[in-house]
């Protein structure tokens, strides 16, 4: 069987998996649509929060992150993984105790303000299609590598599929699918990963493997590829980074960003008690921390086994030849991920870093440049190729990949249209809304957003890859705190979390546009995006966590100088910290 | 009315020393072992790196799991002391 037959049946299987759960977890009430009725176990839930929260990012591209930056991506790591250690001890269980439907219902009920909820409106659709975006694209790449297909024609097979289960089945379709994705993506991400483990340090647990002895060389793994890359004038992988501050504020953007990302919260409101939101933060905890112990090691793995492929006899000898280049190289030569240019003409690839301290050594071994570039994104993709694995690995890594992009799609398509059809058709134009009316109104909203989702992701706006830092610095800035501050002061009121909310926002994005641009726009930054511009070398991407601050700040100065809030408002704060009492989620 | 009114605070007293502490292990592993702090565990040799390292890519994220679950047990545990648990 060719490779192509071996993908088309991984990939085709698992579609028709998900939709035959979609089919089986139909919706028919409102509460089925938001919250799944309301009566996930908290495994579960946790499941589904993994396939939700990793996404294309963390499937495809945290590796190559880690990869190419070595400690200093280590942010990524620990970013995307302690956000939920916010979430379940500052929002997750006293929002589930509110029992809503939406994140922007509690904001505006708290904040006792229509216009505080519609500020939540916005922030949270702009975040979820920012996001939206780079799932439907990821999912195109993933199609066209694997089913030689056309990317475009990709991206409408994916649509057509999440339109089924996710317009059907709502939150129930979209839980019991992502079960099943989460199933798919670990299994797909674990097992190239246990193999190229063993190949390489003989210990078939790969986050133990990164710290283990290279049986080749007889050196700890982390010493030979230190070794390898250095020898080519590369940074070493375990190198500490000098801006510290920088680090620290990024982690904590990341961080902060996770806990107030609206797809991921309303996850939190589908299991039966208080009590559960608090376990189902461990459990998604734990499903997700098996794929990310072991992205670190995929890196630094994929990172020597690609310099070894290049410089079979060791770094002191010659590169490969370029006609005797890996089958994995030329296929992956026809997407354009890998390109090679033989600048001394020696039919060799010469692969090493073009950085004037290693200038010397170049010209005396006749180099005239880098001759390979390597897409990132590529790593974990080609990962069972560049380890020589099986075919039916390759085909299990487009299932998961593909899994990890629609399932995380699904859950911001459905923060998106929950957050139209309940809280601006129902909350604002349409009060009198029957269940009915309104399901159909989530349901075309629904099919709504995958159309427009569809469309940018087969044509990404040119700030496409810079939207994550939008998406995080958003959610940071502006739905965190005043999500926090809600539960956790008595004193804040309207005035406080509007004008904090919008100063966080205006703050974060004046800083990122300063330096990438207004609205992205090339050529309207006022100032080159470079560490010597940045204020206290704070990137744009970090700045999320002082816009944060922002935020508190503003909101507690303003309430503290105006009016208290109602009493009935201090009571549902009071009413939201203790769990007795919650029923399920309702929108009444 | 007022005991119970004196439950509910000591009852949310708990909770906020609770995630203060654990708060104060999260940051800790994170901003403090991994980054801010690595310098001086490189003296602690793991695996051909240092401590450090093995805290930046896989001993904050065990820590977190450890935490979360550590107050998941604890609160609902205080939920039943004070008595505001759901049946």
């Amino acid at each position: 069987m060719d490779q192509f037959t071996i993908n088309l049946l991984f990939v085709g299987g698992s579609f028709a998996l998900y939709i035959g759960i979609a089919i089986w977890a139909k919706a028919g009430s409102t509460s089925d649509f938001y919250v799944a009725g309301g009566g996930v176990h908290p495994i579960t839930n946790g499941a589904a929060i993994g396939a939700d929260w990793m996404s294309a990012a963390s499937f495809i591209s945290m590796a190559g992150l880690i990869a190419a930056g070595g400690y200093a991506n280590s942010t990524f790591l620990m970013g995307w993984t302690g956000g939920y250690v916010l979430l379940a001890m500052l929002l997750a269980p006293y929002l589930r105790k509110f029992g809503k439907f939406t994140v922007p219902e509690f904001i505006g009920d708290r904040y006792y303000s229509q216009n505080a909820r519609m500020v939540a409106v916005i922030c949270l659709i702009v975040a979820s299609v920012t996001y939206v975006i780079g799932q439907m694209a990821g999912a195109g790449v993933a199609f066209s590598r694997f089913l030689e297909v056309d990317s475009t024609l990709g991206l409408i097979i994916a649509a057509v599929v999440i339109f089924l289960y996710a317009v059907m089945g709502g939150m129930k379709g979209i839980t019991y699918t992502q079960v099943a994705q989460y199933c798919v993506l670990i299994v797909a991400y674990t097992i190239p990963a246990v193999f190229i483990s063993i190949q390489l340090t003989g210990n078939p647990i790969p986050g133990l493997g990164l710290f283990s002895t290279h049986t080749e060389s007889g050196l700890p793994l982390l010493t030979k590829l230190n070794q390898v890359i250095t020898d080519l004038g590369f940074n070493e992988y375990t190198a500490d980074v000098d801006n510290k501050l920088n680090m620290v504020l990024f982690t904590l953007t990341l961080m902060i960003g996770t806990a107030g990302l609206p797809h991921v919260i309303i996850r939190f409101f589908t299991v039966p008690k208080v009590a559960d939101a608090r376990w189902s933060g461990g459990w998604a905890l734990v499903f997700i921390a098996l794929l990310y112990l072991t992205a670190p090691a995929v890196a630094s793995m994929a990172r020597l086994n690609l310099m070894t492929t290049i410089y079979p006899d060791g770094t002191s000898s010659a590169p490969i030849e370029y006609e005797n280049r890996p089958q994995w190289v030329q296929e992956w030569e026809v997407t354009g991920l890998i390109q090679f240019e033989d600048k001394n003409n020696d039919g060799r690839i010469q692969l090493y870093n073009d950085a004037p301290s290693f200038q010397d050594e170049a010209d005396a071994r006749g180099w005239e440049g880098n001759e390979l570039v390597v897409n990132r994104d590529i790593l974990v993709l080609a990962n069972p190729e560049i380890a020589n694995l099986p075919g039916w690995v390759i085909g299990l890594i487009a299932a998961g990949g593909l899994a990890a992009a629609l399932s995380t799609a699904a859950g911001l398509l459905l923060a998106i249209s929950s957050a139209i059809s309940h809280d601006l058709i129902k909350g604002r134009f349409n009060p009198a809304i029957t269940d009915k009316g309104e399901l159909l109104a989530a349901r075309i909203s629904m099919a709504v957003a995958i159309v427009v989702a569809t469309y940018l992701g087969a044509n990404p706006p040119g700030f496409a890859a810079q939207v994550v830092a939008l998406a995080f610095g958003i959610a940071a800035a502006s739905l965190f705190p005043a999500l926090m501050m809600g539960i956790f002061s008595k004193r804040v009121n309207n005035k406080g979390a509007i004008a904090g909310m919008l100063s966080g926002l205006v703050f974060t994005l004046a800083y990122i546009f300063v330096y990438k641009g207004w609205l992205f726009i090339p050529g309207t930054n006022n100032l080159a995006d470079i560490p010597a511009n940045w204020v206290l070398g704070i990137s744009p991407l970090s700045i999320g966590a002082i816009g944060a601050m922002v935020n508190f700040a503003v909101a507690f100065t303003v309430s503290n100088a105006t009016e208290e809030p109602p009493v009935e408002i201090q009571e549902l704060v009071e009413s939201v910290r203790y769990p007795r009492g919650s029923g399920k989620a309702t929108d009444h | 009315m007022s005991g119970h009114e004196y439950d509910a605070v000591s009852y949310w007293k708990a909770n906020l020393r609770l995630i203060f502490g654990s708060l104060i292990v999260w940051a800790l592993v994170s901003y403090g072992f991994a980054i801010l702090l690595r310098p001086m565990l490189y003296g602690i040799p793991i695996g051909g790196t240092d401590l450090g390292f093995w805290f930046a890519q896989q001993g904050s994220i065990l820590t977190f799991i450890v935490l979360i679950f550590h107050y998941a047990w604890r609160m609902n545990r205080l939920d039943e002391k004070f008595g505001v648990h759901e049946e």
